[in-house]
């Protein structure tokens, strides 16, 4: 096998992902056999072929800015894991002085 | 009442239903004796509405005798976990969605609804729909109906276990990459993958969003085309959902094929399909030519290039639509984190599956500096390629038959830790979902180990009547649809 192409740790601490280290090797087995595999899309041709990111492509959808009823902050929050007076409630993410 | 009704269409129920020879509260207990007896073993379901139901079954029944009507007036439908509906639970088979119960109805629900459907209760899946056996789901697998020793297919294999074991009269999936058609020809179903657009996405949770459409799981295309029906047309919550005029899509008419040129793109007959399921689906083809198709070879070059591309572009998707389970606004949170990036990174380490953490690592190096180029960027070029090879080949014919899947449905365990293996039997269906296309499997015949097999039928972006044709006639000339898993079941469940 080459060496390996992608570094799992890396890429799930970008995607915010906590591995367990038996998980972590596990992953980096497969994904390396998925990306050699994965390898043949790097051997066609594709220059000048324009992309796809939609098979319909659909530009500009425009309706009229009219206000219509969306969800009460009540309802908005009932599928909160935590909440108070109408805000979700976080851990601390700014030092206070 | 119980044995009958698992052999009804939707259909053939409404005509009960409209003949007075049962009443819709009837038909729910029936459902309901049905699931208690079988679910046991098959585990279709993953949360039932019985008590909403019946009282919604006792209001369709006052509805008609006050001479109301709706299309599906009384009529109860299987819903993937996949879709909201109001006052539902909806956790699309992830610990990470616990106690999230839906605050309204995904647009399809909502026109079914109008039609005076009822929500029976949900059905399994793999996590997010990402997995082709419904192992992937928090809620343990499904089982097939036809063997409980074998996986129903995924990811709506839930779905398509309720239909095939009659504890569904007909069931709503989703389909990415085949998640409707894959799970639909492994338990001997009919399943629609509609074309892109053709239905609006609005509360279908997002898996891939280009790709991504609601299909169903029927007993036969004329259910399949009865639903479609109903569900299809422009929703402004939907920027991508079609503005094309609203058709009624049947089944009915037509039992042949004349004048109808069906294409066999040559790339999907050359190995890697079992031997039976060959046989099986080389028999089905020669059914459509005594139907008087013309069948002729096509070739679709680019085939090989689908699972890598529709992997990177589903996964690149993938990533950044579950960047939004963050254990903030609903669902599980992790007990006890000190700060907000540890919350957000283990409470989805502890909420997600495998199978969906793969993708997500897999999707976002795809998306990654240094990368983005070489893979998705790739990857959106190769779609076109894709597309380009099914414009050409629709040039020369109406449809297009393959094979559903390479193989019949395999056992339990087989690939879940083996996932290449895995993805690589979603190559004749995620060709479909990468160019847009609409599909239709309907069953075709069985291995030796009777284990159903399904003939798929490619058509053109809007081309569903053409489909609901093909599949009609071949529904009218052949009776594999009808034929039922005997109960009890082969198998043992462990």
């Amino acid at each position: 096998m080459e060496q390996p192409q992608i570094n799992v740790e890396y890429v799930a601490r970008l995607a915010r992902l906590e591995l367990e280290p038996e998980e972590r090797d596990l992953f980096q087995g497969q994904l390396d056999q998925i990306l050699s595999y994965f390898e043949r899309i790097r051997q066609v041709a594709v220059e000048g072929v324009e992309p796809t990111a939609h098979t319909r492509p659909v530009y500009n959808v425009f309706r009229e800015d009219e206000p219509t009823p969306g969800f009460s902050s009540e309802v908005a929050l009932k599928n909160a894991p935590s909440s108070a007076d109408g805000l979700f409630i976080v851990p601390r993410i700014v030092e206070t002085s | 009442m119980r044995n009958e009704v698992t052999h009804w269409t939707l259909a053939e129920t409404c005509r009960h239903l409209e003949a007075g020879d049962c009443c819709s509260v009837e038909l729910v207990e029936a459902l309901l004796a049905v699931i208690a007896e079988r679910d046991p073993l098959i585990h279709s379901y993953i949360y039932l509405n019985a008590e909403e139901a019946l009282d919604a079954a006792r209001e369709a029944d006052a509805s008609r005798a006050a001479g109301k009507g709706g299309r599906l007036l009384g009529v109860p439908i299987a819903v993937k976990d996949v879709l909201n509906v109001r006052g539902q639970p909806c956790r699309c088979g992830s610990r990470i969605l616990k106690g999230y119960t839906a605050p309204y109805d995904a647009t399809v629900i909502a026109r079914l609804r109008a039609e005076g459907a009822i929500f029976l209760g949900r059905t399994n899946m793999d996590e997010f729909a990402m997995g082709s056996t419904t192992e992937n789901s928090a809620e343990g697998p499904t089982r097939n109906p036809w063997n409980l020793e074998r996986v129903p297919g995924g990811s709506s294999g839930g779905s398509a276990a309720a239909v095939a074991a009659g504890e569904a009269l007909a069931a709503l999936g989703s389909d990415t990459g085949g998640s409707v058609r894959q799970p639909a020809a492994f338990c001997g179903c009919t399943g629609l993958k509609p074309t892109y657009g053709l239905l609006s996405r609005y509360g279908l949770v997002a898996y891939a969003s280009s790709l991504d459409q609601v299909g169903t799981l029927t007993k036969d295309v004329e259910d399949a085309a009865l639903l479609l029906s109903v569900m299809a047309g422009r929703d402004p919550h939907d920027s991508t959902s079609l503005d094309t005029p609203s058709v009624h899509y049947s089944a009915v008419e037509g039992f042949d094929l004349r004048g109808l040129r069906l294409g066999l793109p040559k790339e999907y007959f050359e190995g890697g399909m079992e031997w039976e399921v060959e046989r099986t689906i080389q028999a089905a083809i020669a059914v459509c030519r005594e139907l008087g198709a013309e069948i002729r070879e096509v070739s679709l070059p680019h085939t090989a290039l689908a699972i890598p591309t529709y992997y990177l572009i589903a996964c690149a998707e993938a990533s950044t639509n579950l960047a939004r389970y963050d254990g903030v606004r609903y669902g599980y949170r992790t007990p006890d984190a000190a700060d907000v990036e540890t919350l957000h990174s283990r409470t989805r380490a502890e909420g997600f599956g495998r199978e969906v953490k793969r993708r997500i690592i897999l999707g976002t190096y795809a998306l990654s500096r240094g990368y983005y180029e070489e893979y998705y960027g790739r990857a959106q070029r190769v779609r076109t390629l894709i597309r380009r090879d099914f414009e050409e080949a629709f040039r020369n014919c109406d449809a297009l038959l393959t094979p559903t899947t390479p193989t019949a449905a395999y056992p339990l365990g087989e690939r879940v830790e083996d996932p290449l293996r895995m993805y690589l039997g979603d190559v004749y269906t995620v060709p479909a979902n990468l160019a847009g296309l609409c599909g239709l499997t309907v069953p075709c015949g069985f291995t030796k180990e009777l284990l159903p097999v399904g003939l798929q039928m490619l058509g053109p972006a809007l081309g569903e009547s053409v489909l609901f044709r093909v599949g009609g006639a071949f529904q009218k000339a052949t009776a594999w649809h009808r034929q039922r898993p005997p109960f009890p079941v082969a198998g043992s469940a462990r």
